[in-house]
């Protein structure tokens, strides 16, 4: 009776800090073996590695909370990324309204998503799947498949003469100053700070809290008064905007408008999403596991790579992980409840 | 003595704190009913889990058929021979299928029976055991368009196709009518001449008088009682399940303030007669009726989930016609609805959560929650519903039915309503947790309308100031609670509401319908 009790409370403590412990862990076996690897400099390169895609993964996790998911949000920041480029180099206009033209369209693919699941009564991976599908073929209809750059030639025979402006480019590639000269960059600091906003705006007010009650059970909190079709738009909406500042600083990263780009983005922070259920022992979808997810991958990725692992094995490290971190999440948390099958 | 066909012995059973099972020891034999009775929250249906291999026990031995039995999942205790009819009758059955792929789905997983499906012997085959079972329906049917007493014989029939040894029903007769559950009970009556040995787990009195060959009562997780002489001892049993001699409760009907809630020439389907009723400020009144009498579809109206066909409701005087649940909120008129572990409970929250899901406004500032606030509140309703648990912190999962519905009620308690719906707030809940809240909603019945909608007339008559029976959505009768004519009210929930084919005109009650 008495081991009975140790072993369950081991496996309590084992749920709930094992990923953290894994986590630090890795850390520190990288620290010991890959030389380089414990410096401020290679802590930042694994923010900025992960931090787009941790930023459509907070995206997804909202949508996970409210019981749907979003396939879309890839397709959105590649769209997000041709758009904001065609917008400076073809229509010439300035960075903000670049920036706006994309927050208003990731808005606009969310609502459309949103409603298609909640008035056309569309299954959820379905209606994204759809989605992922039309915005892959519609960023490729006004640039006839080619990628976006200044001198590039158009249609009517003329060449494309806008740029991207400094102003956009600056949200890729600044950085900002912190202890070490030029340490931050941008995108890092954005996805921080989204991170801290989301996860403040689940964790800890009453409309996050709306959101994980219809996720778990939709019919009842329908029933206390939830306007659960408002709260299940806006969770697309969200996603879609996250996909779409995601997009944005990519393409302010890269300069250009490049076709080819942002094809790993889906699985990638899907993946970070799914991987964060195993944080905390939470068992469900939560924006610090979500966070904590992604840099777990990126700390494995570039710790192996400085131990000169070959960059193909790459995906199926992630593949690995997130493999580990579900049987994790669902097989101990239904031993954790005494019985088990979920 | 008839032959021993399960045994169990000290099974002890924990979640986390709360020790559910404290050591059953019984005996199961082979063509006998075991009766077992128990309050929500005695561990029934612990038991049945461990036994049909849901749930592992923590300590104790379980013998079938003289060998050991510890059954590694639900699948496994099925083939050994254990099969259990759950009180959720669509979990025994395919709706979607036809009766015939129904009754025979079990042979197309045996091994040898090739890969095309044969139709016509399938059917041929799903007769026969349809016939064996007393099954008159074409074996062609969708099992979702039979009603629910036929669904319920083909999942038992389903569960007989295994020729089990031991047959567990876990409250079949909870959403049968009584010629569908005389039906039942024949069925049974075969079943135990055949040799199977049956534990009928049951709220109902009536079922066990009929069934019961011994009764077991259960209570706070051990055995309290155990009856098999002639003639048993059905109200030792109920004392022995609850712990003290029921009490008959004592209502002094009030009648009432001002009006509340008024419908007037309220249709609720487009063919029915039209309804009338004033519900006034401080009066509970029991709305009962027969399974399909309208009162669910009334409580849905008045709670904005459905459009009434015709008519008006006035809330104070003024005209009240909520869009959705969330107007109706908005307007003061809170509902409690039926089957609360799908209409109510969110399985993932704690206690305090769950019970302050609708005000959750009223405990925040700027949206952001004050977890202080909600678990205040909460504690101080868990004290005065009487909600049984360690702290308003646990898992509403770890809660008895009985509990988790005065969490349910109650957090529709923390404002203060002008109209509360409340849709059988006594189901699933043992005698004792209904006194409570019954008890409670009559306490706090000032400042508010009260409409309870029950389909028991003895839950009517315990928590209500007048009765009105719903027949075919109209109003059949109304009763000020006060020495009731029973054979009256019976008469006017089961009677016929429309003059019948032969000219006979229904029997008005004296006290009938206002207006």
């Amino acid at each position: 009776m008495n081991s009975n009790d140790t072993s369950r409370s081991a496996l309590e403590l084992a749920i709930r800090y094992g990923f953290i412990v894994l986590l630090c862990g890795l850390a520190v076996f990288f620290s010991i073996y890959a030389s380089g690897f414990a410096s401020a400099r290679s802590a930042v390169f694994i923010f900025q590695s992960v931090a787009i895609t941790g930023i459509l993964a907070l995206g997804v996790t909202c949508t996970l909370v409210v019981g749907g998911f979003d396939l879309s949000i890839g397709s959105v920041a590649t769209s997000a990324l041709m758009l904001s480029a065609y917008t400076m180099v073809i229509l010439e206009q300035s960075a903000f309204v670049a920036v706006v033209v994309c927050l208003a369209m990731g808005a606009l693919v969310g609502l459309i998503n949103g409603l298609l699941i909640v008035k056309m009564r569309v299954p959820d991976l379905l209606a994204t799947l759809g989605m992922m599908f039309l915005l892959i073929g519609l960023q490729r209809i006004p640039t006839q498949g080619n990628s976006i750059a200044t001198g590039m030639n158009l249609p009517d025979g003329s060449v494309a003469e806008g740029t991207f402006s400094a102003a956009f480019l600056w949200l890729g590639r600044h950085r900002f100053d912190l202890f070490l000269d030029r340490l931050l960059p941008v995108p890092v600091v954005v996805f921080l700070l989204i991170a801290l906003i989301i996860w403040l705006f689940l964790g800890y007010t009453r409309h996050g809290r709306l959101m994980y009650a219809i996720g778990s059970n939709e019919r009842a909190a329908g029933l206390v008064g939830t306007n659960v079709h408002r709260y299940k738009i806006v969770a697309y909406m969200i996603s879609g905007m996250l996909a779409s500042v995601g997009g944005i600083l990519l393409a302010a990263r890269l300069g250009r408008g490049d076709i080819a780009s942002g094809n790993n983005l889906l699985l990638d922070s899907v993946a970070a999403a799914l991987i964060g259920f195993a944080v905390l022992g939470a068992a469900r979808p939560n924006a610090f596991g979500t966070a904590a997810g992604a840099l777990f991958v990126g700390i494995l990725l570039q710790g192996l790579t400085m131990m000169n692992a070959p960059y193909y094995m790459q995906d199926f490290v992630k593949g690995a992980v997130l493999v580990a971190a579900l049987v994790f999440t669902f097989y101990l948390s239904s031993r954790r409840g005494g019985r088990r099958t979920a | 003595m008839k032959e021993v066909t399960c045994t169990l012995n000290g099974l002890e059973k924990s979640f986390a704190r709360n020790h559910v099972l404290r050591g059953i020891d019984l005996q199961l034999r082979a063509g006998e009913v075991t009766a077992l009775m128990g309050a929500n929250g005695a561990g029934k249906s612990t038991l049945v889990k461990i036994l049909c291999g849901y749930h592992f026990a923590d300590s104790g031995r379980m013998e079938l058929g003289g060998a050991p039995y510890a059954p590694a999942d639900a699948a496994d205790a099925i083939s050994k021979g254990v099969v259990t009819v759950h009180q959720s009758i669509d979990d025994g059955v395919i709706p979607d299928l036809d009766v015939a792929t129904n009754l025979t789905l079990d042979r197309l997983t045996e091994p040898g029976v090739g890969l095309f499906v044969n139709d016509r012997k399938l059917r041929r085959q799903a007769r026969a055991v349809a016939e064996s079972m007393g099954l008159t329906m074409d074996v062609r049917t969708r099992v979702a368009d039979l009603d629910v007493a036929d669904r319920q014989m083909i999942a038992i029939a389903r569960a007989m196709a295994r020729s089990p040894k031991l047959l567990i029903l876990d409250e079949p007769t909870s959403s049968l009518s009584a010629s569908e559950a005389e039906r039942l009970f024949n069925l049974i009556d075969r079943l135990r001449a055949d040799g199977v040995a049956i534990l009928y787990i049951s709220h109902r009195m009536s079922d066990i008088r009929r069934v019961a060959d011994r009764i077991v009562s259960m209570r706070d997780g051990t055995i309290s009682g155990f009856f098999d002489t002639e003639p048993l001892d059905y109200v030792g049993a109920v004392n022995a399940m609850l712990g003290h001699q029921m009490t008959e409760v004592d209502i002094d009907p009030v009648t009432g303030g001002e009006a509340v809630l008024e419908a007037r020439e309220l249709r609720l389907f487009a063919d029915s007669p039209p309804i009338d009723f004033t519900a006034r400020e401080g009066e509970v009144i029991a709305f009962t009726g027969l399974l399909g009498s309208g009162t669910t579809e009334l409580a849905e109206v008045l709670f904005g989930l459905a459009e009434p066909a015709d008519g008006v409701l006035l809330l104070d005087g003024k005209a009240y016609r909520p869009a959705s649940a969330t107007e109706a909120v908005a307007c003061g008129v809170f509902m409690s609805p039926k089957d609360r572990s799908v209409n109510a409970v969110i399985a993932d929250f704690d206690i305090a959560d769950n019970m302050t899901l609708p005000f959750l406004k009223a405990f925040s500032r700027f949206s952001f929650l004050s977890e202080r606030a909600q678990r205040r509140a909460s504690s101080s309703m868990i004290d005065r519903i009487g909600v049984k648990c360690q702290s308003e912190r646990d898992g509403i999962g770890t809660l008895s039915g009985g509990n988790q519905q005065k969490v349910m009620i109650g957090r529709w308690l923390l404002e203060d309503a002008r109209v509360l719906l409340l849709d059988e707030p006594f189901q699933g809940v043992d005698i004792g947790a209904r006194r409570d809240i019954g008890k409670y909603i009559r306490q706090t019945a000032a400042g508010r309308t009260t409409l309870v909608f029950v389909a028991e007339i003895d839950e009517a008559l315990e928590i209500a100031d007048r009765i009105i029976v719903l027949n075919e959505a109209m109003i059949a009768g109304e009763y000020v609670n006060r020495d009731v004519d029973l054979n009256h009210l019976v008469a006017a929930v089961s009677g016929p509401a429309r003059v019948p084919a032969s000219g006979q005109p229904f029997p008005t009650s004296p006290k009938q319908a206002i207006a």
